[in-house]
């Protein structure tokens, strides 16, 4: 509904603490009431596997599982924490995939009613349940418990240009959890900083690049 | 005044409008703050631009990261609700068999229409745009010329909030002295563009948008856009000092709570609402203009959405400003024994010579941009600066094998990641499998940010292969028939597209930028289908025969002159610019011209 009667007047700071104190309010508020909602984390898988619909409210934070229920059993879940740690490892300057739920976005991902997800569907819970039989096959150990050679021994199978045939399907699977794993990653507030993007966030002026940057590309 | 329901509507009002985006906002605020009453049915819901957008959310703070679904289909954050390419319900058909002879149509449904979600960019039409036959050889003269239409063009941009800057180009015009507000500094990508640009015979100049840089002069500007009406040069300050300048943060196709750039609502139903003379009903699917026995329009029928009840509504005028071939559909629905062709369709026009932007986009890796320092790139969210066309010289001599031309529009730099901000490293390292662990996330720090790709949107001038017209069969969930598309490229574009993808390759190539396959040279291959650019106009062309258009100059219709048009529909072709900055200043022109007739009695 539009306000019947203008605003008052809003200068440029009052709407930047406005902005951001929404946020902030808005994550007290819809955090406590997905507790509320949520009290075990079973919950979710009685909610209805549908999508969110043409309406839904953009400005509410969403969690996996949230919207539709996840798919993932235990044993799935384990063995999807440790490849996309193995794709996203922690280093010197970022965490791993796990650490910023990249594992859970991979479940709501498979779970999700719509056809762009359900494609992905077959083909990521199969190569999971085939990733965890490698692993067993090879070192009768299960796949999140394997050493990182072990780990880099099988993964090296499936991520080549031209896979023996026999590893063929596990490596576009592979090719396919590698990129969700990356995007995951990369649109989390830790992956983001760790790949360089320094917005989405308000400022008074903008002052253009500065004169590091345009000497990098020889403007200055 | 206010959003009513059905029930609170009055018996009379002196216009209906149709539609709440660019067209019918700018049509109910130029006719209520002169004090006549409106009556606005809008087909979507009621939306709150201060509460509803998410402007800061991130993408793992939406389901699927955000991404495209049925459901949301640019996007889960994108200010786009009940709207879509599909939409559930309200279905369209494609005569055509062939990919490239389909039209693709979006259609946004809530308060503000597509207003909610465009890139605000805002490029005046040229005189050669008005003119295209006299230029080309090819298409329709508009009846009016770029000096009708300049001063409303300055009045929609002083109202609206624009930045850019004058460059004195040939058929892209300047505003007039003090009109924009200052151009932002360009991101290091769009200065590395317009520095190397010229190597390929191109330039990069500041773009026009429809965001505020600075704050808008509340104290000057009222007084020259209602001059003499000081009712409306106070609620016009007062909406203008609600509004604040951009923060330099945020996706503006999200939305923007800070009334920074234009949406209808913000910037025109704010205030002509505090006029009191205008009454807005949602949930209201038009269906039909009803006319009396002398032929003159006397209202709308409508679906009420929330009961499915039908519903009429009188007013001594009706705008249609539904979309252009939204409304379209409605003049062809509204048949009668007066009108058994469709409304103002004597001329069997209506329908015909609908247009899109002409475009295609190629890009590429530039390795000047790895390693850069990293910083804020985020800006006034969307483009600085873009490639104006500047070779009439050579359209001129006839060289080009095609009308017109087409500007450049690009994203540079280190926008937020999105799922796909991955795609492609392999590649770019050169290695032939998929690379994981610590060497990706090496591979993504020094890939990302060193994209840089330009998309092209030209001329097009109408031809006889792309019309629309009602379905025999298909109906909508209300029972109201919906529309047929043919869509045909001449070699007009077919050729412009060619060229595109040439001088695209050529400036990437000038700018150093490394491409594994190179510009596609098949047009049908690279050219965006119709109504993809979602700049599609036409259907009820204006001209100055009655005979071979829809509408007069005023955009009111020959056949029943109290029927005004205020969408895109009463284009005689598409310009190489952004069509809804035209929209707005023909939607000012005409309802100032329907006030002249409501005086005089002609209406
Ligand atoms: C992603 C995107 C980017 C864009 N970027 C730009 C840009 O940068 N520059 C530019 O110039 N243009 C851009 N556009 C195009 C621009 O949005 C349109 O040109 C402009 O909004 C058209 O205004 P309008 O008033 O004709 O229609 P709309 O804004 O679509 O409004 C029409 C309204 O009418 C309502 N309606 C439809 N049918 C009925 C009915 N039967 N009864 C009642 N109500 C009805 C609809 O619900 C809608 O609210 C963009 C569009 C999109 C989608
Ligand atoms: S970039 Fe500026 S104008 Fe665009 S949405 Fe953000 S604050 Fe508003």
């Amino acid at each position: 509904m539009i306000p019947p009667t203008p605003s008052p007047l809003l200068d440029r700071r009052t709407a930047i603490q406005w902005m951001l104190t929404a946020a902030a309010t808005l994550t007290v508020r819809d955090h406590s009431a997905l507790a509320a909602e949520t009290p075990g984390a079973t919950a979710s898988a009685r909610l209805p596997a549908k999508g969110y619909g043409p309406d839904p409210s953009m400005v509410k934070f969403y969690l996996p599982g949230d919207v539709w229920p996840l798919t993932f059993t235990e044993s799935q879940r384990r063995t999807a924490t440790a490849l996309c740690d193995v794709i996203m490892p922690a280093d010197e300057t970022s965490p791993a995939a796990s650490t910023v739920g990249v594992p859970a976005f991979m479940d709501e991902w498979v779970s999700s009613p719509y056809p762009g997800q359900k494609a992905d569907r077959a083909l990521i819970l199969e190569g999971l349940d085939w990733i965890e039989a490698e692993a067993q096959k090879r070192f009768k150990t299960s796949f999140a418990d394997l050493q990182a050679a072990q780990h880099i021994a099988i993964c090296d199978d499936i991520s080549q240009a031209q896979p023996k045939p026999e590893f063929k399907k596990a490596a576009s699977f592979f090719k396919r959890y590698r990129d969700l794993t990356a995007g995951g990653y990369y649109t989390t507030p830790e992956g983001m900083k760790d790949i360089g993007y320094r917005g989405n966030i308000p400022q008074a002026t903008f002052d253009g690049p500065p004169i590091e940057a345009l000497r990098h590309v020889g403007l200055a | 005044m206010p959003v009513i329901t059905s029930a609170q509507a009055q018996d009379s009002y002196d216009v209906i409008i149709v539609g709440s985006g660019a067209g019918g906002g700018q049509t109910a605020y130029t006719l209520t703050m002169e004090g006549v009453k409106v009556l606005m049915l809008e087909a979507g819901r009621s939306f709150d631009p201060l509460t509803e957008v998410a402007m800061f959310q991130l993408p793992s703070q939406a389901p699927l990261r955000g991404e495209k679904t049925p459901d949301k289909q640019y996007g889960f954050h994108d200010c786009s609700i009940n709207s879509g390419w599909d939409i559930p319900g309200e279905p369209y058909a494609n005569a055509g068999k062939k990919p490239e002879d389909q039209f693709r149509w979006w259609r946004q449904r809530m308060m503000g229409g597509r207003t909610n979600h465009w890139g605000r960019i805002t490029l005046r039409n040229g005189p050669y745009d008005f003119k295209p036959y006299t230029q080309y050889g090819a298409g329709f003269d508009w009846p009016i010329s770029y000096d009708d239409v300049a001063p409303y063009y300055d009045k929609v941009e002083m109202l609206i909030g624009v930045f850019g800057s004058n460059e004195g180009l040939e058929n892209s015009p300047d505003s007039s002295p003090g009109v924009l507000m200052p151009a932002p500094k360009l991101r290091v990508g769009e200065l590395y563009a317009q520095k190397h640009a010229p190597k390929a015979d191109m330039k990069v100049v500041s773009i026009h948008r429809a965001v505020m840089s600075v704050p808008q002069d509340a104290e000057k500007l009222p007084a020259k856009l209602h001059p003499g009406n000081p009712k409306a040069q106070s609620i016009l300050a007062d909406s203008m000092r609600s509004r604040s300048p951009c923060f330099w943060a945020t996706d503006c196709h999200r939305g923007c709570s800070i009334r920074a750039n234009y949406d209808s609502q913000t910037v025109h139903l704010r205030p002509a609402l505090a006029t009191g003379n205008l009454d807005i009903l949602p949930n209201a699917m038009a269906r039909e203009v009803t006319v009396n026995k002398e032929g003159k329009a006397t209202g709308i029928t409508y679906i009420d959405k929330t009961t499915g009840k039908e519903g009429h509504v009188s007013g001594r005028a009706v705008v249609l400003a539904a979309s252009s071939q939204e409304s379209v559909r409605l003049l062809l629905n509204s048949k009668s024994s007066l009108f058994p062709q469709g409304l103002a369709n004597s001329s069997g026009k209506v329908g015909k010579y609908i247009t899109d932007s002409v475009s295609s986009s190629f890009s590429a890796h530039m390795p000047a941009f790895e390693g850069m320092p990293l910083h804020n790139e985020d800006g006034a969210g969307g483009p600085h600066a873009y490639v104006p066309w500047t070779q009439h010289e050579q359209n001129r001599k006839g060289a080009l094998g095609f009308p017109g031309g087409y500007h450049l529009e690009f994203t540079s730099g280190r926008q937020m990641p999105s799922m796909t901000v991955a795609n492609g490293f392999d590649n770019l390292a050169g290695r032939s499998g998929v690379t994981y662990g610590r060497q990706l996330k090496e591979d993504a720090r020094r890939y990302y940010g060193c994209r840089l790709g330009f998309g092209a949107q030209g001329t097009m001038l109408p031809n006889e292969g792309t019309f629309c017209e009602i379905d025999p069969d298909l109906k909508d969930q209300w029972g109201i028939p919906a529309l047929r598309f043919h869509w045909k490229w001449t070699d007009h574009e077919l050729n412009q597209v060619r060229h595109q993808q040439k001088r695209i390759g050529e400036l990437l190539t000038a700018l150093g930028g490394k491409f594994t396959k190179p510009p596609e040279t098949d047009p049908l291959k690279a050219i965006r289908s119709g109504g993809s650019v979602i700049h599609e106009v036409g259907g009820a062309i204006m001209g100055d025969d009655p005979s071979r258009s829809v509408t007069n100059q005023w955009s009111q219709t020959w056949d029943v002159k109290n029927l005004f048009m205020a969408d895109g529909a009463p284009f005689a072709s598409t310009a190489d610019k952004n069509p809804t900055l035209t929209i707005m200043a023909l939607a000012w022109r005409m309802a100032d011209h329907l006030m002249e007739e409501l005086k005089k009695g002609n209406i």
